[in-house]
């Protein structure tokens, strides 16, 4: 993990409703409370930052969240003004653009151009001479990516339009963010998963599918949300006993026992299977029994982490 | 309350919908399995490019037409489906795509310059809503060759539900976007033609994308500006289909609360635009135990469980263990409630959350166990047993 935060960038994907988020922002804590200044980026306008600090929605700004902690939810229609603003520095020009239909028209409908806007903003994030005026510099930049089947385009986005634009800026663009996004000593890849038979099938086609079609190789697959194994093999026949014999809460508490294990126990087949089935080493991060994760257990798990 | 096979009662098409990891396909899976276990010729639709309906039916793979689930499976969950069939397809959005343009082109030049364009070739996959799209051309499709008694369409997993509903009026406003009408005169880049200051918005415009970029972007929109009477005859017959009373929408969503919360926002989505909803599936519930008192503390029942288990340390362990799970059970509770009031409907199906993965016919027969209870004394019936 030390290896993985030295990154500068740190992509974060996995297939949907395994918790990429929260190991995202556990990350962030973690390279903050090392002293890093880290920032944690959501792509998809899920403002769950805001909600876990408190705040009003984040938006298309950098937001100090915590010490060394800061946060953007990167809105493509933002992130492509930005980029034109960059681009053309006489201000009659972005005028007549920006008011031209064609333009807009052709930022909204042409395919694939807002996620190109996106990573375009994510790699200026992790810049250390920023483009964007007072912009702040990261240690790292960690990206809380699309879910399985829209990441592998997400991140191909940049290799799609290289090979489309011949020449010209866009292709020098594209070709600047995919050689960055590619390369393993500036770039890391974490997929998160959790102990269940689906994630881990598509963990394991993920990790080749970022290799063969992104390029990119994978650091770290975690394993979320992961039991703890409370009962012994030897201890539940009596377990068992109490669930058929005994009667209301001591029923019902043998019951969850039962179950605990059960699942405890699928978890840890699962995670051999995915330690045989994917390349990259496999960390487990342990389930929380709250009704809903605040600061103080994403902090757990950002102890975790590493 | 009913179960699945009252809400489907005389539907044709059956749509899950929810945001992404609710278990959408399993449910969309099980659902299909239960009507065609019921006689029913069912087929199941999946656009997941991770190939989970595959997985879960035991296909090695699907392809985009149907293929027919081996009846033997369902004789080894010990079911028997009488005249029922299940089919099966994963649809693949690319490939749909091309059908689409084959079939809309008005003629052969424009279907050929499309299908080589390189914008086309590399990004049609990408094309604003168009997986969520193409999910809706093949329900279409497969709907008006009329092979089936009940189609159910399992959606993209798009972070936002309602992507897809909005898909079919994206697409067409797409191709019909007045700038664009501009933008496509015949000649296209030529500067004679078109107003000054679009000719000068052209010149700013290459500077950031390069010149033939932009060609091809032109392109690509002209040889598309001729499928706009198809695209949009098309999309107004599917809108009608979707808002049909033989369709039924099921929100599928699990017991969090943000699940919960956008499974309120997508019914009220689906209101607003006239559709159908049918109701709501919770996947994955902590159910809480008939017969435990609530009053009943950890420290009280440290007792009794130890007299029961005749073992001070594993019943302080098992009475920890139910103390998460009560944290857990309340929550849902909670939750449940929350969406019921909201949604304004008794139509709240509810699945524990069981011991273990569901990954095969006689995992989704488990399932359908609570998907197609007839009432909630069924239902703890079910759940009673161990």
């Amino acid at each position: 993990m030390r290896d993985l935060l030295d990154k500068r960038l740190v992509i974060v994907t996995g297939k949907g409703g395994v918790g990429k988020s929260t190991v995202a922002l556990a990350m962030g804590l973690a390279a903050a409370e090392r002293g890093k200044r880290a920032i944690v980026c959501e792509v998809s306008a899920q403002e769950g930052l805001s909600r876990v600090f408190h705040r009003a929605e984040v938006g298309f700004h950098e937001v100090e969240m915590a010490e060394n902690l800061w946060a953007i939810s990167i809105d493509p229609d933002e992130a492509m003004r930005e980029y034109v603003l960059l681009q053309l520095k006489v201000k009659a020009m972005r005028d007549l653009l920006f008011r031209s239909r064609i333009f807009n028209y052709l930022a909204a409908a042409t395919p694939g151009l807002r996620e190109l806007v996106t990573i375009g903003k994510i790699w200026e994030l992790a810049q250390p001479d920023r483009k964007v005026k007072q912009g702040n510099t990261y240690d790292v930049v960690i990206v809380d990516a699309p879910a399985t089947g829209h990441g592998v385009g997400f991140l191909q986005t940049p290799k799609t339009f290289s090979s489309i634009a011949r020449v010209g800026p866009i292709r020098a663009q594209a070709d600047t963010l995919d050689a960055f996004i590619t390369d393993d000593r500036k770039t890391g890849v974490a997929i998160v998963a959790t102990g269940e038979e689906m994630p881990v099938n598509e963990s394991a086609s993920l990790e080749r599918a970022l290799k063969e079609e992104v390029g990119a190789s994978v650091d770290r697959v975690y394993l979320n949300g992961l039991y703890p194994e409370r009962f012994a093999a030897g201890e539940l026949p009596a377990i068992e006993a109490g669930a058929a014999e005994a009667k209301g809460s001591v029923r019902a508490a043998c019951r969850a026992a039962l179950s605990q294990a059960r699942r405890a126990e699928a978890q840890r087949e699962q995670l051999a299977r995915l330690r045989t089935l994917v390349k990259a080493p496999v960390s487990t991060l342990p389930y929380v029994f709250e009704p809903q994760l605040e600061l103080e257990q994403i902090r757990r798990i950002a102890a975790e982490v590493s | 309350m009913a179960g699945v096979a009252e809400l489907l009662e005389g539907k044709r098409v059956c749509i899950c919908a929810g945001s992404g990891g609710v278990g959408k396909t399993t449910t969309s899976a099980a659902i299909a399995a239960g009507m065609a276990a019921r006689g029913k010729k069912v087929a199941v639709l999946t656009i997941d490019p991770a190939k989970r309906l595959a997985d879960s039916l035991g296909l090695p793979e699907l392809g985009n037409t149907e293929r027919q689930v081996d009846p033997s499976l369902f004789a080894e969950a010990g079911v028997d489906p009488g005249e029922g069939e299940l089919w099966a397809m994963m649809l693949d959005a690319k490939a749909t795509f091309d059908e689409v343009v084959r079939r809309h082109a008005p003629d052969e030049e424009t279907r050929d310059r499309i299908l080589a364009n390189r914008i086309y070739q590399q990004l049609s996959g990408a094309l604003a809503g168009s997986q969520e799209y193409m999910a809706m051309e093949k329900l279409f499709e497969i709907w008006a060759e009329d092979r089936y008694d009940l189609l159910v369409l399992d959606t993209p997993p798009t972070r936002n539900a309602l992507d897809f509903l909005d898909a079919p009026r994206r697409l067409t406003q797409f191709i019909e976007g007045r700038a664009l009408q501009v933008f496509l005169r015949p000649t296209g880049l030529a500067t004679r033609v078109i107003g000054g200051g679009t000719s000068m918005a052209f010149s700013v415009l290459k500077r950031i994308t390069g010149i033939d970029l932009l060609q091809d972007l032109s392109e690509f929109f002209q040889a598309f500006s001729g499928m706009v009477g198809g695209f949009r005859e098309r999309a107004k017959r599917v809108n009608e289909l979707l808002a049909d009373e033989q369709t039924s929408f099921l929100v599928v969503c699990g017991p969090q609360g943000e699940p919960i919360t956008e499974a309120v926002y997508f019914h009220r989505k689906l209101i607003q635009a006239g559709l159908p909803f049918g109701g709501v599936v919770v996947n994955k519930v902590h159910l809480g135990f008939d017969g435990a008192d609530s009053a009943h503390g950890e420290g009280a029942l440290a007792d009794p469980l130890e007299r029961q288990l005749g073992d001070e340390d594993l019943a302080r362990r098992v009475a920890e263990n139910f103390a998460d799970y009560r944290i857990l059970a309340e929550r849902d509770g909670r939750n449940v409630r929350r969406l019921a009031k909201h949604m304004r409907t008794r139509a709240v199906i509810q699945v524990p959350y069981l011991d273990r993965d569901v990954h095969d016919l006689a995992g989704l027969m488990e399932v359908n166990g609570y998907l197609f209870a007839a009432d909630a004394a069924e239902r703890e019936r079910i759940a009673a047993e161990p």
